[in-house]
């Protein structure tokens, strides 16, 4: 082919499946009945099965199943009646029992789909080819010994849900948005604490490219364990480029296990692993097949929530919401609770109560690091504080006075505008004379409003406002202004 | 199915078994009288036979998501032949 | 030497007569006598003695015994004891001490059974001559010339001396059955998952059974009962209500139908063993049982489908000894990928790395469909075999080993050979059927054995068939020469 024939850089498409770590928030682990918190002192949360030791026998963890239907079932996925727990043998010194006992040709969840809202406004429909229930690694610990490496087996053990899409998504931006989208998934269900600092949500990249979309598929390569959105952006957006540019060179993609480096937002090749890798999976034998019932698939279809999506749609459609502020309020469970039980004060109040969650609320999380869960001031409490504003008991300056003082501990909303006196003053009487103090001290502002610069209406209720201390209802000051003024 | 030498050493490097060279053969032609043996599977009529992987086809039983395990690190760690600060000790590892 | 039955032990410490400790003394003087067999990989008297006394004290406090307190017996090494030494017969676990304990191995002690020691074995218990125990060979009782089969050599050899009144084995292609039948004792191998496999060191998973040896089809029901039950620790353990096997022993026989299986009475046989086993069924048929001649045409692939399922499972079971957290550990590794390899090649024994090489070769791509996957096929038309023959009989009747005890050395060199006798056993461990091997006579001198194979849970009819011909016959009473 020579130079004027290749097609641009726009012609190649990228494909890529993304392979998502989900470590399932459960207190014991998938097999065995040793501790899965985080952090510990190493080896100390290992049972006799975690360091395999001879004779020891794995016994599934019941709530780990019951959280993979329940996932399953949120991506409308057919939840297996029979599925198989297989062995995939290696050696590595943080595998201790020599195999990982994974799920392979009968994953405990089918094919199922996810709607995923990329960044430039576009809805796509991802399809997940299976989800399956494993045991994550131990942690191998390298440069704390001067010539050996060290294996500490607390994360042994621990349960994964191993949700893999197919190969269907066409950018960088597509795959951080359809991560996002999983993301938020099982933090909505309460299946894993998304945790990627701890490594509770990571993934394995899966990049090819191709001359156009129908093409056959090219060499895949794939990046291991990256744990950052970022990173998952930075990444594919590198190999893609490598990838192109290597075949627009014509050099061969090779088939290859990748890292990505974060220092250099580089991927690079794995030292060449095992020429072959052969993990020789096969059922294992000391589990016998996971058969789920269909009555314990419908109790849990009962008792699922309403999922993310459903719950934006609804708030856009039943309750108005622009959907840039129905995203962000589904973006996590606890902040969507938080806004309905403000909401259920406050009915047809919705984007006032929208506002608030994601303005005021949000912001003083941000600045405190905490989640929601912990905000010092409850939806009850927000509410009560709403309600005030809503009834014009007090401004909206004011109210924000309060907020962040019902957020420093001060008590309730209206023991704080008790306590310091900032009821508005909607007394037409009280705020006739203000106005009246105010026009006596700026004859010459009245005269040129009067004259026609009707600008100066701000100053004048400035000029109130101050004489009130804030505390005037501001529409019934410029009502009562606009008309001493016409005087 | 006929065994070279590479089978063997391939089939010894996944199993992680040293051999050495000069016990390749004898366990090459061994092993080759062993997978002889298997040449029998072909001969049983196994048409639309669901194959059995346990006994009984029964079904898995599971446990609660109860944190039953106390920390036994001092000693189960005295049972390696080398660890260090709380953890096993291998050889250095290069990624 | 000492013969006497689990149930007149008991009758003794009942009575006050004798007390757990003279027991426990006794059999560790026999044992200690009866070194020469090297039925034991290492005595535990200390233990033994500890545990008798306490045995001693809570009769004398006035508990109430169950008919193995005071008993005592010996475990097969693959049994994890805490505290005591468990090798499975291998060097990778010359000084590994176990941080817990078997099911088997609770089970017993809560029992109030008492443990002198933990018996010889084939390494991880692959072998059908107890020679692949890297702690020597086992000398059958009834001729030390002669191998006691395996892998429970150490066990059956132990009872048939008298040392100990019952050990217990475990069976994954015959090793309690055949190394029973060598040796002149009553070996049951119980259902796939009627025992625990919590703390039974794994060979082969699905085929895996903790059982007993003993004097007696009578002794290995008191055992069995000890024993049996679900373990949630074991995700194969079996969930159902236990069956009081000892109440059934004595019911009669009248029209029990015994299935003989032509297929089990093939060329391969010795004819001393057929003219036993014979004999064995006429007794049978003269207690009222019908004989019924029954077909399992498909008996002779168990060999082939055996042998690549249960080394493929063990090349996976046997990967976790990788000198890292216990076990042997090379000296000689500059490297991770040394020390694996190393620590392995001297860890295990020949016949299992022989055993890791195929079971990894029959997992590897390109021939998991042709080797493993046809083997499981062949394992269900195996199992389908039985279940049509136990739609027609209640038991499936044939001698347990084609021959009588082979000479020390003579298969040593031809792991073929070896395997080839395992055909009668090793088809029940595919179908995860309980089964049971008792004495039928002697045959040029040495035991031979008749198998019963029962449908499965079905212990209970079979240890009663089992028990009822014991009580017509001396056969399980004949000894070695002392």
């Amino acid at each position: 082919m020579n130079a004027r024939m290749k097609p641009a850089a726009s012609a190649w498409q990228a494909v890529i499946g993304l392979e998502i770590h989900a470590q399932l928030s459960t207190a014991s682990k998938l097999f065995s009945g040793a501790s899965t918190a985080y952090g510990a002192e190493p080896n100390t949360q290992t049972a006799l099965l975690d360091c395999a030791m001879p004779g020891t026998l794995p016994v599934p963890n019941r709530e780990a199943v019951r959280k993979a239907i329940q996932f399953g079932l949120a991506i409308d996925a057919t939840i297996a009646p029979q599925s198989v727990f297989a062995r995939k043998n290696y050696f590595y010194p943080d595998l201790p029992k020599g195999y990982q006992i994974s799920q392979y040709e009968l994953p405990v969840v089918g094919a199922g789909r996810l709607r995923v809202r990329v960044d430039d406004g576009r809805v796509i429909e991802v399809e997940i080819q299976r989800a399956h229930l494993e045991e994550d690694a131990g942690k191998s610990v390298h440069d704390a010994f001067h010539a050996e490496t060290g294996i500490d087996l607390n994360r042994a053990g621990t349960p994964l849900l191993e949700i893999v899409s197919a190969p269907v998504l066409h950018s960088a931006a597509e795959a951080v948005a359809y991560m996002r989208t999983v993301h938020t998934l099982v933090r909505w269900l309460g299946i894993c604490d998304g945790n990627m600092q701890e490594g509770s949500f990571r993934c394995d990249c899966n990049v090819s490219v191709r001359r156009g979309s129908d093409a056959p598929l090219g060499t895949r390569t794939e990046i291991k364990n990256v744990n950052s959105f970022r990173f998952v952006e930075k990444a594919i957006e590198y190999e893609i480029e490598r990838q192109i540019r290597a075949l627009e060179n014509g050099e061969a993609i090779v088939q290859e296990t990748r890292l990505y480096d974060p220092a250099r937002h580089q991927t690079r090749s794995m030292r060449s692993k095992e020429s072959a890798d052969d993990y020789r999976y096969f059922p294992d034998p000391d589990l016998p097949p996971l058969v789920i019932a269909a009555a314990d698939i419908a109790r849990e279809r009962d008792a699922l929530p309403e999922l993310p999506q459903a719950r934006r749609e609804r708030y856009v459609a039943q309750l108005g919401l622009p959907e840039a502020d129905a995203d962000q309020l589904c973006a996590d469970r606890a902040t969507a609770d938080y806004f309905e039980a403000v909401l259920a004060v406050l009915p047809g109040q919705a984007k006032l109560c929208a506002n608030w969650v994601l303005g005021e609320v949000a912001a003083s999380l941000n600045e405190a690091g905490i989640e929601i869960a912990a905000a010092p001031v409850s939806a009850a409490a927000l509410a009560q504080l709403l309600a005030r504003l809503r009834e014009g008991s007090i401004s909206g300056k004011i109210a924000k006075d309060v907020f962040a003082a019902m957020w420093a501990g001060e008590g309730s909303a209206d023991a704080i505008i008790e306590a310091r006196g900032l009821r508005q003053i909607s007394d037409s009487g009280a705020l006739a004379a203000a106005i009246a103090a105010v026009l006596a001290e700026h004859p010459s502002q009245v005269a040129d409003y009067r004259g026609g610069n009707e600008k100066l209406l701000q100053f004048f209720v400035g000029q109130a406002m101050k004489r009130t201390r804030g505390q005037a209802n501001p529409q019934q000051l410029n009502e009562l202004l606009r008309r001493a003024l016409a005087g | 199915m006929s065994l070279d030498h590479a089978a063997v050493r391939h089939i010894a490097r996944l199993a992680r078994l040293a051999v050495a060279d000069d016990q390749l053969e004898s366990l090459r032609s061994d092993l080759q009288r062993v997978l002889h043996l298997f040449d029998d599977l072909a001969a049983a009529n196994v048409d639309n036979l669901v194959p059995l992987a346990h006994p009984h086809d029964q079904a898995l039983s599971l446990r609660d998501d109860v944190v039953s395990e106390i920390d036994r690190s001092a000693e189960l760690l005295a049972l390696a032949a080398a660890s260090q600060g709380g953890y096993y000790l291998v050889p250095k590892v290069i990624e | 030497m000492s013969a006497a039955s689990i149930a007149a032990l008991a009758a003794e410490l009942a009575a006050g007569r004798r007390s757990a400790r003279e027991l426990a003394e006794d059999a560790l003087l026999r044992a200690e006598r009866g070194a020469a067999l090297n039925s034991f990989i290492r005595i535990d008297a200390d233990g033994a003695r500890a545990a008798a006394n306490a045995v001693d004290a809570q009769r004398a406090a006035g508990a109430a015994p169950s008919q193995l307190s005071g008993i005592p017996f010996a475990h097969k090494d693959i049994f994890c004891t805490r505290g005591v030494a468990t090798t499975c017969g291998s060097r990778m676990l010359r000084d590994f001490v176990p941080p817990y304990d078997a099911q088997v191995v609770e089970r017993l002690a809560s029992a109030g059974a008492v443990s002198i020691g933990k018996t010889n074995m084939d390494e991880f218990a692959m072998g059908s001559s107890n020679e692949n125990s890297a702690y020597g060979a086992v000398a059958n009782p009834w001729d030390t010339a002669r191998v006691p089969g395996g892998s429970s050599g150490g066990s059956a050899a132990a009872v048939a001396a008298g040392i100990v009144p019952f050990a217990t084995g475990t069976d994954t292609g015959g090793s309690i059955r055949q190394p029973a039948a060598f040796c002149g004792v009553t070996g049951l191998k119980p259902t796939y998952g009627r025992v625990s496999r919590h703390g039974m060191i794994a060979y082969a998973s699905s085929l895996d059974c903790a059982g007993v040896l003993a004097r007696s089809a009578a002794d290995c029901a008191v055992v069995f009962d000890a024993i049996a039950g679900f373990d949630p620790r074991d995700a194969t353990s079996v969930a159902r209500p236990a069956e009081a096997t000892l109440a059934l022993l004595d019911q009669p026989l009248a029209g029990l139908r015994i299935g003989v299986a032509r297929e089990y009475f093939g060329s391969g046989v010795q004819a001393g063993v057929g003219e036993r086993v014979h004999a064995a069924l006429a007794e049978l048929e003269r207690l009222g049982a019908v004989l019924v001649d029954i077909s399992l045409a498909n008996a002779h692939h168990a060999i082939a489908a055996y042998y690549v399922i249960a080394p493929a499972e063990a090349s996976s079971n046997l990967a976790r000894y990788d000198g890292v957290r216990y076990g042997h550990r090379t000296a000689q590794a500059r490297s991770l990928d040394e020390l694996y390899s190393l620590s392995r090649a001297e860890g295990f024994g020949s016949e299992v790395q022989r055993r890791i090489l195929v079971g990894t070769y029959a997992l590897s791509a390109g021939y998991y469909d042709a080797y493993y996957l046809r083997a499981q096929k062949v394992r269900r038309l195996i199992a389908n075999d039985f279940a049509a023959a136990f739609a027609e009989v209640d038991l499936i009747a044939g001698p347990t080993a084609p021959t009588t005890a082979f000479r020390l050395g003579e298969k040593a060199g031809d792991a073929l050979a070896m395997y080839a006798a395992d055909v009668n056993t090793v088809a029940v461990n595919l179908a995860g059927l309980p089964a049971i091997s008792v004495p039928a006579g002697l045959a040029d001198g040495l035991p031979v054995g008749l198998q019963l194979i029962a449908p499965a849970f079905a212990e209970a009819r079979m240890l009663n068939a089992a028990h009822q011909l014991q009580q017509a016959t001396d056969w399980h009473l004949q000894e070695p020469a002392a």
